[in-house]
């Protein structure tokens, strides 16, 4: 089977629309030439042209309005915010206008654009480099977020993200930008707005996004081998979330555990646990649902106070242990 | 930058477009004016849900600026934008039906006074966030430039909306790519309460075109030639594919910000004195109308708006089945 990392499938994937699609094109800072602070476009600017892969001066607002204009107008565009840190200065025209134009305006205009965006801790950048600030968008009616943490499904879902005809926030992972996976060669889609369970188990279900979802696998292997079934649901998409299979594994478990980079407190893992207790699954409960998330802290840069900040391996294995053991 | 202070001779635009368009242009002022007055009423009465934010005195800016574009080009606008909607053609049926927040209204009464927009017809809505158009103007030019069409767009936002960093991220990035954006700055003196003279220690907003490379002008804004002419020449530039210009047109809103606005920030008099410059009487007077014929085109405006609101009076409102509709395409 043919291995791509996760830079390259995306990187496949754009290449393959641009070809297919003369509506689509890159725009963001530093994605010519250089290739994208994380590599991402590296090389399309040879085979497009700066013309479709539009190198722009440091104007993130500027980067936000130029797709929601082309995109009014019958373009597609990919826009490219360096680091997630930096959509804080994107935040009016991607909350108060791609999120509200087509409601605004009566169902009447399409926006349909994609904004990529690396998001994530582990890099030693510290407190303004690291963000995780995917539950902002989740809160915004109009927007769809997106959080692959697969090479196969970095490809598949930023398709299906460029072709969907709504605002799109696509948040990569940092450290998945070089993990491996199998990718197949030929164009396909990931749809939004279907989770997928990553691993079968009979004791806990664990919902776990993006880079949370390797290490949700790793410790489920340790787990194993004390004799603890984790099962382990990746929603994928935020929003459109699709809750069926998490319902259904929570009614088999009996438990449940959302696991996420970003904070806790605000943060998509309260989504998650609230709909799980307002679902039918809240009968078949037999222990209370948990969040295991960053500390509601910005992100330091100690090494040692870094990998302490959000949770690791050794944190879902406790946790899981904990919650399977009636110990809370 | 240019300050225009030599007026355009009006006999020379009146003969070039002919008598009936010209008198066309002042019936679309004076529409603009009784819908406005007509807003006003009905807030008065009690008859309207949320604020507004009258253009009254400003309608040479729209329909100067409007009438230098052509069909199928591209218009965003700011809060105060019944006028330029008007000036843009549109149906004022539709328009009155959406301030009214009817189903029948352009938005589906979604949207309101402050965010109508008639898509079909390339206008891309008035936007409740000062300067919040202008980033996405730069998105439509680049469009316009991939799709190598011969398109504008004029993208219409206040004194204030000059002083956001958007418009500065905008200016230069339309500035480095040559896109054909008009950026038509209405300075009608006050961000709300600020005055401008308060707000820019420049003399003139299209100075700081200059620190974009690209041409600035200032035209009085109450001179519909004046306008037109600014608008039509940045226009021509647009589509000869050498960017984009600032215009600024300098005029005054005669009413407060909103409807909450009691105007303590200015002196009654100052009020007075604009509207003795009143774009309308002005152009007006450039055709030779006299004030009988005036005044029979005033009232004419004013019965349109009574059909206008008799049509969105008696027009559903939105069901609220529909209430989650358009969030989502």
């Amino acid at each position: 089977m043919r291995e791509l990392s996760y830079a390259e499938a995306l990187r496949e994937c754009l290449r393959q629309v641009m070809r297919e699609d003369p509506d689509v094109f890159m725009i963001g800072e530093d994605i010519g030439v250089y290739g994208g602070a994380f590599g991402v476009s590296a090389g399309l600017i040879d085979e497009f042209g700066p013309d479709r892969i539009i190198d722009t001066p440091i104007s993130e607002a500027g980067i936000a309005g130029a797709c929601i204009g082309a995109a009014l107008t019958g373009m597609r565009p990919v826009g490219e915010i360096q680091f997630m840190d930096f959509v804080t200065l994107s935040m009016e025209q991607l909350v108060l206008q791609a999120a509200k134009i087509r409601f605004m305006f009566g169902g009447k205009a399409r926006v349909p654009f994609v904004l990529r965006m690396p998001a994530g801790s582990g890099t030693g950048a510290a407190a303004q480099h690291s963000e995780s600030l995917e539950a902002w968008f989740v809160h915004v009616p109009g927007l769809k977020v997106v959080m692959p943490s697969t090479p196969h499904d970095a490809k598949g879902l930023l398709r299906a993200a460029i072709y969907d005809d709504n605002p799109v926030i696509f948040v990569e992972h940092k450290l998945l930008y070089k993990t491996r996976g199998h990718v197949p060669e030929d164009a396909y889609t990931v749809p939004l707005g279907e989770s997928k369970t990553v691993r079968e188990g009979k004791d806990l279900t664990v919902v776990a996004t993006s880079i949370m979802v390797s290490r949700a696998l790793e410790a489920a292997d340790l787990l194993a081998e004390e004799g603890i079934e984790l099962e382990i649901i990746d929603p994928r998409t935020l929003v459109p979330l699709d809750m069926e299979p998490i319902v259904a594994s929570v009614k088999k478990t009996g438990r449940a555990l959302v696991v996420h980079e970003a904070v806790k407190t605000g943060g998509f893992g309260g989504e998650v646990a609230s709909r799980i207790v307002e679902s039918e699954a809240f009968d078949y409960l037999e222990a209370p649902v948990r969040r295991l998330a960053g500390l509601d802290m910005p992100i330091p840069y100690n090494r040692t106070l870094e990998y302490h900040a959000v949770p690791q391996v050794e944190n879902i294995v406790a946790e899981a242990r904990r919650l399977v053991g009636g110990v809370y | 930058m240019t300050d225009q202070t030599q007026a355009p001779d009006p006999q020379t635009y009146l003969q070039q477009w002919g008598h009936e368009p010209a008198v066309e242009l002042l019936k679309r002022m004076l529409l603009i004016r009784a819908f406005e007055e007509k807003a006003e009423e009905l807030y008065a009465l009690g008859k309207l849900h949320g604020t507004m934010h009258l253009s009254i005195g400003q309608e040479a800016s729209a329909v100067g600026a409007s009438f230098a574009l052509k069909r199928g080009d591209y218009l965003l606008n700011h809060h105060r934008g019944h006028g330029h909607c008007l000036a843009w053609g549109s149906d004022v049926d539709l328009m009155m039906a959406e301030f009214l927040g009817k189903a029948t209204g352009y938005c589906r009464g979604r949207g309101g006074s402050m965010h109508i927009a008639n898509i079909e017809a390339n206008n891309l809505g008035a936007n409740g966030i000062v300067g919040g158009g202008i980033p996405i103007a730069v998105g439509v030019g680049l469009s316009i430039k991939m799709r190598q069409t011969d398109q504008v767009v004029i993208v219409i936002f206040g004194d204030g909306a000059a002083n956001e960093g958007a418009f500065h991220e905008s200016l230069n990035m339309a500035s480095i790519w040559d896109l054909p954006i008009i950026f038509y700055c209405e300075n009608n003196q006050y961000a709300m309460s600020m005055p401008v003279r308060r707000a820019i220690n420049i003399e003139h907003i299209s100075q700081r075109a200059c620190s974009y490379g690209i041409p600035g002008v200032t035209v009085d804004g109450n001179d519909l030639f004046a306008v037109y002419q600014a608008v039509k020449d940045a226009a021509e530039r647009a589509r000869a594919g050498r960017g984009p210009t600032l215009v600024e047109a300098v005029t005054y809103r005669w009413r407060g910000h909103s409807k909450s606005d009691r105007q303590a920030y200015r002196k009654r008099e100052e009020v007075k004195a604009w509207q003795k410059k009143d774009p309308i009487r002005r152009y007006a007077q450039a055709l030779a109308l006299d004030d009988q014929e005036l005044e029979n085109l005033r009232a004419q405006a004013r019965e349109r708006i009574e059909q206008a609101l008799a049509f969105a009076e008696s027009s559903p409102e939105p069901e609220v089945s529909t209430i989650l509709e358009g969030i989502y395409a």
